[in-house]
């Protein structure tokens, strides 16, 4: 099996085996991690710019650690410190940036959609780190990594997923990667926070804490944003940990040997109790460490199948390509790119001494 | 201890009772209804209910007991009286209060006086928004765990409607209903009484019938968006019941209440600037009078609720557009809704079902039935009975009703509460049983 995907904007569309392809990568990165000398050769020479537009320096962090470990040279831009604020357009910024050729483009944008805009330019790979309420794939990536670690296969577990759903990109792709793998997920949280579209989606929709967790075996719990009580999704932070705190009582509910995931930083006292968050069932340092693995094997995968795409582009190129960029030419204001001398790849270059199990790549 | 209330009418909608039947009492739970004369040989405190219905006590779904904050208008202990007087076994109160009942504390107050009057059952309607404001959602879930038993910012319309839906929302989640005053508060803007002919030429600034009808027809909305449980409070013009009745049709979770004055009295009452029909929503037309018994006769308005509004004579007795908001009502409710019978709008049974039945159901309580097994709340009265409504006899502590001087036929006799006789008509008084 390959990887076909030119860009990682989301769960959705993503097979099973592709899910499974990708995870069974980064369970053999993750041994890369646990070595004394962190790093293997595998992206030397290539960069990948990491475009961060709201500040979150786990995700961050854990995409450069991830590059630096595949030998890239990463490079961090944060909205507050670049030409973002001088009211450059996110194009204007992808184009400037896709001119000194990174192998991908790490983006986190508060819009929903934003890696997709960039990601219609198509001049890198467009790794999304999440986009507004949309989509965290490489989050959803790394919890079901964490949750095969300890459950085995999520195909016919029950888990829950508690707190924000409405605004929550993390729930929203990891309803899609479990309910994709076979996983029965249930949704808890207030009604305001929990659209009634959401059983649509083939999951279960519990508006009571304790009646949702009853025998599931994992339990993912969301970060609930505390300005969320200004527009009167709950009347206060204490109404809601009334409701929806994960308490050692409410835990109670669910099977013996569950455990916990929370995509952090957490509210303690508001979404979860301290005694749960530092209990035993709490896995959330190793979705940290697997957060890591994840991402390199999403880098891996898309600069390295990236000659692929480049072949193809040249067979097709000339037809379909070319006859679209005339089309968008002919509009004045269009934001169609233009073809840039010297864009093509050079010709194929040779692959990288891979430093993988057989597994990853045999399948 | 027992009782036995005999030589009644039972009438008990909700299980299709309407029979010469005697009841025995015991620990305040109804155990067993008998064909008269049942419980001759059984030892107990006898009730003779002859020339009586014998109905499950009443409901009234929305009252203002005024305590805390405004106890010179009305206590709990004064509503609770006026309320066994008028048949009333169980009240729900509003929260525009002072402080506003918007959390648990505030609420647990109210349970608390109602607990120490020992008369009717008081159940607290908590505030959708704090202080009443319409801005904030108030401490919900905390008030229902307290005890309340819907949501309501009666008094003071929620104007946001996306805090509407957020309050729907949430209150799924405890399976209560809010109840909604419907007005438009920039249509009804300085309006006094109903926008119309009267209103015109009194040179009073009216209130449109429209102002209801568009807030009305929003929440309706808010239903259908959030499946949420919507009451519509007072509902007082024609097309409001009709709007009710499409939602009906449309299987959404909406009901509705009308108040006495508004199937009993026109905007005519205002005449001669009679502060005493001045109240909000306002009296309305003849048609819509007539509309709101049509909604009462096809079942598009489930509930008849007195909006009972006590306010002090200095708050009456002013210019008419100075003048408070509402009317009493605890008293009148019943023979009011008798007339009804008699004009052959519904049968007895009917009127006993939006009197008790529904609200019950509407605010998910176990009463407004005489199953065996249940409490014994009670209401015995006589559909014959006239008596004069002198508003100083009134129990309230205030005398604000429209009624005043009105010959009014049908009397409560008894009114019983889990087993005890919470108020008893004097006329009956030293009557051997
Ligand atoms: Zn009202």
């Amino acid at each position: 099996m390959t990887f076909s995907q030119r860009h990682f904007l989301g769960i959705e569309g993503l097979s099973r085996d592709e899910l499974l392809f990708v995870l069974h990568t980064a369970e053999s990165f993750r041994e890369i991690s646990e070595r004394e000398v962190k790093k293997v050769p595998t992206l030397r020479g290539k960069t990948i710019i990491n475009l961060f537009y709201e500040s979150s320096t786990r995700t961050r962090s854990s995409f450069e650690i991830a590059a630096k470990r595949l030998s890239a040279d990463a490079i961090n831009i944060s909205a507050s410190t670049s030409s973002v604020n001088k009211g450059e357009t996110l194009l204007d910024t992808a184009r400037n940036l896709c001119a000194m050729r990174p192998a991908a483009l790490v983006i986190r944008h508060p819009a929903s959609g934003a890696p997709h805009l960039l990601a219609r330019l198509d001049q890198c790979p467009v790794i999304n780190a999440g986009d507004g309420a949309h989509e965290h794939p490489t989050q959803a990536l790394l919890d079901v990594m964490t949750i095969r670690e300890h459950l085995g296969d999520v195909a016919g577990k029950s888990i829950a997923i508690v707190g924000d759903i409405l605004h929550s990109r993390v729930a929203r792709s990891n309803i899609l990667a479990l309910t994709t793998l076979g996983a029965q997920v249930r949704l808890i949280g207030p009604p305001t926070l929990l659209p009634l579209e959401c059983s649509r989606w083939g999951v279960e929709r519990h508006t009571n804490l304790r009646a949702g967790l009853a025998g599931v075996d994992a339990i993912m719990m969301l970060r609930l944003q505390r300005e969320r009580q200004m527009r009167n999704f709950f009347p206060s932070l204490d109404e809601y940990a009334r409701g929806f705190c994960l308490t050692v009582e409410a835990l109670k509910e669910a099977k013996p040997n569950v455990i916990i995931l929370h995509p952090g930083p957490m509210n303690r006292g508001v979404e979860i109790d301290s005694r749960v968050a530092d209990g035993p069932y709490s896995v959330i340092l190793e979705q940290v460490t697997n957060g890591v693995a994840v991402r390199m094997a999403v880098l891996y995968l898309l600069t390295t199948q990236e000659r692929l795409a480049t072949q193809e582009q040249s067979v097709t190129n000339g037809q379909a390509v070319g006859q679209e960029r005339t089309d968008r030419q002919t509009q004045p204001g269009a934001w169609a790119e233009r073809p840039q001398p010297g864009q093509e790849k050079g010709p194929s270059r040779q692959p990288e001494p891979f430093l993988l199990p057989e597994r990853a790549v045999g399948q | 201890m027992r009782m036995v209330v005999q030589n009644g009418t039972v009438i008990d909608p909700a299980n299709r009772l309407e029979a010469d039947r005697d009841l025995l009492i015991e620990e305040g739970v109804i155990r067993e209804l008998g064909r008269p004369g049942s419980f001759a040989a059984v030892e107990a405190q006898r009730i003779d209910a002859s020339g009586c219905v014998v109905a499950p006590g009443l409901i009234d779904m929305h009252v203002h007991l005024r305590e805390p904050g405004y106890e010179y208008k009305e206590t709990v202990l004064t509503g609770t009286q006026a309320a066994v007087a008028g048949g009333f076994t169980a009240l729900a109160c509003m929260a525009n209060t002072s402080p506003v009942n918007d959390n648990g504390a505030v609420t647990r107050f109210i349970v608390e006086q109602a607990r120490a009057a020992g008369l009717a059952r008081v159940f607290p309607i908590g505030a959708l928004s704090k202080g009443l404001h319409g801005e904030e959602l108030a401490a919900i879930g905390e008030m229902v765990e307290a005890g309340a038993v819907a949501i309501s910012d009666d008094g003071r319309p929620v104007m946001d409607a996306n805090l509407m839906r957020r309050a729907l929302e949430y209150c799924s989640m405890f399976d209560v209903p809010i109840s909604v005053h419907e007005e438009d508060l920039h249509l009804s803007a300085g309006g006094s009484m109903n926008e119309g002919p009267t209103s015109v030429r009194l040179g009073i600034r009216g209130v449109p019938s429209v102002a209801e009808e568009v807030m009305v027809a929003r929440d309706i909305a808010l239903a259908r968006l959030t499946r949420g449980r919507v009451h519509i409070a007072h509902v007082s013009t024609r097309r409001a019941v009709a709007l009710v009745r499409q939602a009906k049709a449309e299987g959404l979770a909406v009901t509705a209440e009308v108040a006495p004055h508004h199937f009993t009295l026109t905007e005519a009452a205002v005449e001669g600037y009679d502060t005493h029909a001045k109240m909000s929503p306002p009296l309305r037309l003849a048609d819509d009078v007539t509309a709101m018994k049509e909604g009462l006769r096809d079942g598009s308005i489930d509930a008849i609720a007195t909006d009972h509004a006590p306010h002090h004579r200095d708050e009456k007795e002013v210019e008419f557009d100075q003048a408070a908001h509402g009317v009493t009502g605890l008293e009148t409710a019943l023979p009011l809704t008798l007339k009804l019978v008699r004009d052959g709008v519904f049968c007895l049974s009917e009127a006993v079902r939006k009197l008790s039945v529904n609200p019950a159901r509407i605010l998910g309580l176990p009463y407004g039935t005489l199953a065996v097994g249940r409490p014994a709340d009670l209401t015995l009265f006589d559909t014959r009975a006239t008596w004069r409504v002198d508003p100083l006899a009134s129990r309230s502590r205030s005398q604000n009703t429209p009624f005043a001087g009105w010959e009014l036929t049908g009397k409560v006799r008894l009114t019983m509460v889990e087993g005890r006789i919470v108020y008893a008509d004097c006329e009956q008084e030293g009557k051997p049983a």
